[in-house]
């Protein structure tokens, strides 16, 4: 905390290229760049991410079509087996599936939707814990009873469980048929709302600590508004454990998203994210073209493990106790 | 003692009036319940007739008493995709979700156990990490795809097992099963894997670590110096003390297995409860997706009250900690 303190006062002294210049070594220098190092199957489970991240970022770029452009499409590419077979084709470098479509350029569309619909679930659930979990904190009393109460039951049921209801619900409020944007939007509120408490959970119990040490004491005597108080002096100091959170609830949303599209309650098949193609791959299993389902799981099961390393190291290296 | 449980009894009362009132704001205004029952050329007066039989010109809160009052007595309306009761085709497939719930934790209970202990008794053979590796991979891989893993290899591939539905099955009564056919079992073999292999992974971690600890204890010290058999020390001792955890956490967690059924059902395409609903979600089929969420719910209620009681009847040190913290 009052190594905060020290660079915030420093920051506003120097020049703003010296910032960036100073944040760079801060970082090098850190303890946890020092773990980070020190564990190479931390290091290696980063590039994956980050080469992931690339992936769907470029994805227009690297892949061979357009998937969703049925103009791109043709029939007579279908269910071409991947390239290192016998009857492989250049350029698909995976094989094709039943519309021609590229199951490589596929994957990397695919990747795109389940990385974009996992973040937005991630940070509105993000937002809405943080967001409850410091009101309870700091008001306390009926309205922390209330939040906790809710938070206790929900916790008590599995998230796919709530997610698949919410998707139900939205499904039946706005007609059967969405299109996929807002599919996607379904998605990430079912998401948010499944994964809430959590965080609430955590920032409630840190802000509980916080609120009567003398820092809060003296924003509240200068007379700051409590808002104020809990955004910006508060919440700065609980957002370890809410890193590590996040991070393993990157992973946990990657999964529901995958799962609720492998259930045909997710992403459409015009815009298929890896669960939909997982899903799409699955009826051509028994004619023994498993290269349409094979790839997409790879691509799901890497990343999403991945990511469970990285939250595993963060949680331990940011866990002073185990230092 | 009675003061806990009473309170414990009204908490879960609390819960599942919540849960009522969830399910009954998604019958009554996610949709309107009416034109999901008529097509389209059914005149206004019929609709009316229909909404007049139903009751939904009564005030809503004479609605919700006679909705919860139904779902007491099991009657949960009538599905919009089948015309039948809800609680008919519920009851119908639920020996299958209990089946296939059961076997799958047995499953989980017997090899997390095995593996648990000896990862923690051969704390760095090459067998006790390949078993922390494959607890990692368990919980990083989506079931489906485990599911899907198991059908391409012992199905497509080397054809020994079904990939799909329950085999033959034998009537009981209303119960049906599949424990006592050649193809029920075989039918059950994957599903169960499939289903058991998340909570086996917890079973595992919570053995090893509980197995850990109890072996630095004294009275595994003591009990060297007593001069008993290793296998006595491990098993009759250590073991032991471990299992208590173990049995919470299963039975805590039955519930999740039967939530998680959704997912294997549907990949293996299992006649069961989980299929119901998954079906009732993308038809938008609203009572049966109520009625769902309310058995589950129930299920969830009754096994917490039942573990919280059973605790502090086990446990004398809860009771009184409980007693001095309220």
């Amino acid at each position: 905390m009052s190594e905060a303190v020290v660079q915030h006062q420093v920051e506003e002294r120097v020049s703003p290229g010296a910032v960036h210049a100073g944040r760079f070594r801060r970082l090098v220098d850190s303890d946890l760049f020092y773990s980070f190092r020190r564990s190479r199957i931390t290091m290696v489970a980063a590039a994956v991410t980050l080469a992931f991240f690339l992936l769907a970022i470029f994805a227009s770029v690297l892949a061979v079509q357009n998937p969703f452009d049925p103009a791109q499409l043709q029939l007579m590419n279908s269910r071409i087996s991947p390239l290192w077979t016998a009857d492989g084709q250049s350029p698909f470098l995976l094989g094709t599936d039943e519309q021609g479509r590229d199951v490589l350029s596929a994957i990397l569309y695919g990747l795109r939707i389940s990385l974009v619909v996992g973040i937005l679930g991630v940070i509105f659930s993000g937002a809405l814990g943080i967001l409850l979990g410091l009101t309870a904190g700091y008001v306390g009393g009926a309205v922390d009873g209330l939040i906790m109460r809710i938070a206790d039951v929900q916790l008590s049921f599995p998230a796919i469980l709530i997610a698949l209801l919410i998707n139900g619900i939205a499904k039946s409020v706005f007609g059967n048929r969405l299109d996929e944007m807002s599919m996607l939007g379904v998605l990430v509120l079912a998401i948010g709302l499944s994964f809430w408490v959590q965080y609430a959970r955590t920032v409630r119990g840190s802000v509980m600590v916080e609120k009567n040490k003398d820092y809060v004491a003296a924003a509240q005597l200068i007379g700051l508004p409590a808002p104020v108080i809990m955004l910006r002096h508060v919440l700065p100091n609980t957002m370890g454990p809410i890193l590590v959170i996040a991070t393993i609830n990157l992973a946990l949303a990657i999964i529901t998203e995958a799962t609720l599209s492998f259930l045909g309650s997710g992403m459409p098949e015009t815009m298929p994210s890896l669960g939909t193609l997982i899903r799409i791959g699955n009826n051509y299993l028994f004619a023994g073209e498993w290269w349409i389902v094979a790839f997409p799981g790879l691509a799901l099961a890497v990343l999403i493990l991945s990511i469970n390393l990285l939250g595993d190291w963060l949680r331990d290296a940011l866990n002073p106790k185990l230092r | 003692m009675l003061a806990f449980a009473l309170r414990r009894a009204i908490q879960a009362i609390g819960v599942m009036i919540a849960v009522g009132i969830i399910a009954f704001s998604m019958f009554r205004f996610a949709g309107d319940p009416v034109s999901q029952m008529v097509s389209l050329d059914t005149t206004n007066a019929e609709r009316a007739a229909i909404r007049q039989s139903l009751g939904l010109d009564d005030p809503v809160v004479v609605q919700f008493g006679r909705y919860i009052a139904n779902a007491a007595q099991f009657k949960f309306g009538v599905s919009y995709q089948f015309r039948l009761p809800v609680s008919k085709l519920l009851t119908e497939r639920m020996p299958a979700t209990l089946e296939l719930a059961i076997c799958a934790t047995i499953f989980a209970l017997v090899c997390g156990i095995l593996m648990g202990v000896y990862s923690a008794l051969r704390r760095d053979t090459w067998l006790a990490h390949a078993f922390q590796a494959i607890s990692l991979i368990g919980i990083s891989l989506p079931t489906f795809l485990i599911g899907i893993l198991l059908i391409y290899l012992f199905s497509v591939t080397l054809g020994w097992l079904p990939s799909f539905g329950r085999g033959d099955v034998v009537h009981i009564g209303w119960w049906t099963t599949g424990l006592l056919t050649l193809s029920g079992l075989k039918a059950l073999i994957m599903p169960s894997i499939t289903l058991g292999l998340f909570q086996m992974t917890l079973i595992m971690r919570l053995v090893r670590a509980e197995m850990l600890e109890v072996m630095r204890t004294d009275y595994i010290r003591f009990a060297r110096a007593r001069g008993l058999t290793t296998r006595a020390i491990h098993f009759g001792h250590a073991l032991r003390n471990t299992l208590i955890p173990v049995i919470t956490v299963v039975g805590l967690q039955f519930g999740s297995v039967i939530a998680f059924a959704i997912i294997t059902e549907t990949v293996f395409q299992w006649p069961g409860m989980g299929l119901l609903f998954v079906q009732a979600v993308q038809n938008v089929d609203i009572p049966i997706m109520a009625a769902y969420l309310m058995m589950v719910s129930l299920i969830f209620v009754t096994i917490n009250f039942v573990v919280d009681i059973l605790y502090t009847i086990v446990d004398p040190r809860l009771r009184s900690t409980v007693s001095r913290a309220h």
